[in-house]
């Protein structure tokens, strides 16, 4: 609910669809307070299901952390919801309007959806500075590139996610040089670059010290509320850290779902994890 | 304050590389003139013909390897056709040159000579226009660039990327090339365009033509480094590089891959039409094997061999490889191709940064030293 107010002050003619010209993409319409349903998704390659009937409801604003062994059909999940993979069947809807089944990665990009990947993907050539530039929400057409100039405001603007992600003195460094957990949170930066309302974390603590790990749950549980966020984590203290409903996954559907607590002690999610 | 775009271009290039490029041109439009025309041909200062058209053939290479260093050392995408697009430009100015023969040929027909010899009664519809200077020019851009458009957009858009994409370019030249042997296409066959009188009627071998000529090739290429030095440091220029390292970080913060790669190939195309324009009318033929897939794998070795991701490497390799070229293929002409093989292998495995990157590596070592 607290983001229908966000909603509202990102300013005129700024909004997705208007930005990609040439795309067709809806308005994003969070009224009913879902950002992201997930119904009767089903995804298999070469007869195996990596996904199978899954189901899956991100309240606006909400903070939820998908656990669940491997192959369960995490990364595969952010797949279809940016674009990468298309369903075999099902529905994706980000709001009550944006089919993103039908949307190319760019497009959902531009409705309001950011990604991070389970390996930091950065620009490794480019400054520090230069990744947040490019990753900042704009016009981001060719010929707008072409003559692209930057505001005092957009500035500001990468001034204030530099020193949110703590590389403020890092800005001229070329990004290929940080470290391992520096780089985990360039890539969280160039993602609130791009304002997005729902982030999509795989892993973002990997590689992290437990003091970067700490900060990092700090950022994510002030962030919620503003935007939606799905988070993808092993580490059970980071999981605790953040609150929050806990989504358990296991061969490509929904296994269990409530506080960490309640899922820690389900009896099939035990089976899962230990083994039978 | 948003800056003006002429300041824009004017700060693409330090102050050096302004006072370089300067030089250069005064050196082109200037003193070689003036060492030309003025010194007898036995005197030490004069400049021979045959070196104004070696340079001048250079220049246009230089300027093919600026192109073919944007898409591939910016962009990431290895073109092994970019011989195509160079040879379009040629043959779209050389329909122009064959008829201003005139009735000078051979057969002293209003119709070009092959044409003639194949006993054909008028010319072929897309021969229509080509005795207009303007229309050729024109042509020496669209046609590059439609072709360019065309395929960019298939294989882009089906994300035929690396090996694959590089594969495809070489056959698209290749194809190309046995459709130009061909007589019935209409372009002279595998003898090409050659034997031209004029251009805009005047003497096409004419010593101030030859030096109007090398005069626009040097303008041109030093209009096209400036061009490629403010697009590359243009954010247009840092979306590409970032396509070149990470695409699929690309596509999720919003921008789409396809249009930035289209736009770039596009340009890089027409680059290389314009150089295949210049240097027909300095080297006096267009033939097929401009085609040949030999001669667009070449022009990746001197991106190689100068340094790609650099903007003077391209234009240094494309100096060095060619004058040895022609020293080699005077002195010991069975062994060019072994060298240049040779010079592959070696800058691939000591110097994949190519001569830019020795020089910047050996000044890196003085300092070093000295500090």
């Amino acid at each position: 609910m607290i983001l229908e107010t966000t909603l509202d002050d990102r300013p005129e003619g700024s909004d997705g669809a208007d930005q990609m010209g040439h795309f067709v993409t809806g308005e994003l319409d969070l009224s009913h307070g879902v950002a992201l349903y997930l119904e009767d998704i089903t995804v298999s390659f070469d007869g195996f299901k990596a996904l199978n009937n899954l189901n899956l409801a991100i309240d606006a604003g909400e903070l939820r952390c998908i656990i669940g062994p491997n192959g369960a059909g995490k990364t595969t999940m952010m797949d279809v919801i940016t674009g990468k993979t298309r369903p075999d069947s099902g529905k994706a809807y980000f709001g009550q309007t944006i089919d993103l089944t039908r949307l190319t990665e760019p497009e959902i990009a531009h409705v309001g959806i950011g990604r991070k990947f389970q390996k930091p993907t950065i620009f490794e050539q480019h400054t520090v500075f230069e990744n947040l530039e490019l990753a900042m929400k704009t016009d981001k057409r060719v010929w707008k590139s072409l003559l692209a100039w930057l505001a005092g405001d957009e500035r500001d603007k990468i001034a204030e996610t530099l020193r949110l992600i703590r590389l403020d003195k890092e800005a001229d460094r070329q990004a290929g040089l940080l470290s391992h957990g520096q780089k985990q949170w360039l890539e969280i930066g160039m993602l609130l670059m791009q304002e997005p309302k729902l982030l999509l974390l795989d892993e973002p603590v990997a590689g992290m010290t437990d003091d970067e790990t700490m900060r990092t749950a700090e950022l994510f549980v002030s962030l919620a509320g503003k935007h939606s966020l799905v988070v993808v984590e092993h580490d059970m203290a980071f999981v605790e850290k953040l609150g929050g409903l806990v989504t358990v996954l296991h061969e490509g559907s929904v296994l269990a779902e409530g506080d960490l607590a309640t899922v820690q002690n389900d009896q099939r999610v035990i089976e899962v994890y230990l083994g039978r | 304050m948003r800056k003006p775009l002429t300041l824009r271009i004017l700060s693409a290039l330090d102050t050096k590389s302004w006072i370089a490029l300067g030089i250069f041109l005064a050196l082109a439009l200037l003193v070689v003139p003036v060492l030309h025309l003025n010194f007898p041909e036995d005197s030490a200062f004069h400049v021979s013909t045959y070196a104004i058209t070696l340079i001048g053939k250079i220049m246009c290479y230089a300027l093919v390897a600026v192109a073919m260093d944007l898409i591939w050392g910016y962009g990431g995408i290895l073109s092994l056709g970019h011989g195509l697009f160079f040879a379009l430009g040629g043959y779209a100015f050389g329909m122009y040159l064959m008829r201003q023969i005139g009735r000078d040929g051979s057969y002293g027909a209003d119709l070009p000579d092959f044409m003639v010899f194949l006993d054909w009664k008028e010319l072929p519809w897309f021969w229509l226009g080509s005795d207009s200077f303007g229309w050729a020019s024109f042509l020496v851009l669209a046609v590059p660039a439609v072709v360019a458009f065309v395929f960019g957009y298939f294989a882009f858009r089906s994300r035929i990327k690396g090996v694959y994409f590089s594969i495809i370019t070489q056959a698209l030249t290749y194809a190309a090339m046995l459709l130009f042997f061909r007589n019935e296409t209409g372009f002279g066959g595998n003898n090409g365009f050659t034997d031209f009188k004029r251009v805009l009627g005047v003497t096409i071998t004419s010593p101030e033509t030859r030096l109007v000529l090398f005069g626009l090739t040097a303008v041109m290429l030093a209009a096209t480094l400036v061009f490629a030095a403010w697009l590359v440091k243009s954010k247009f220029g840092r979306v590409l590089t970032a396509i070149r390292d990470a695409e699929s970080r690309v596509m999720f913060i919003g921008y789409n891959p396809l249009w930035y790669k289209l736009t770039i190939w596009v340009i890089s195309a027409v680059l290389c039409g314009i150089a295949g324009a210049l240097y027909v009318p300095q080297v006096g033929i267009i033939n097929p094997s401009e085609m040949s897939p030999g001669n667009s794998i070449e022009i990746a070795i001197w991106v190689a061999v100068g340094g790609r991701g650099t903007l003077i490497g391209p234009i240094i390799g494309a100096f060095v490889v060619n004058l040895a070229k022609s020293w080699f293929t005077v002195s010991f002409p069975e062994y060019w191709l072994f060298f240049l093989g040779l010079l592959f292998i070696v800058v691939t495995l000591l110097l994949p940064q190519g001569l830019v990157g020795l020089w910047k590596k050996l000044m890196a070592k003085k300092e070093g030293a000295a500090a």
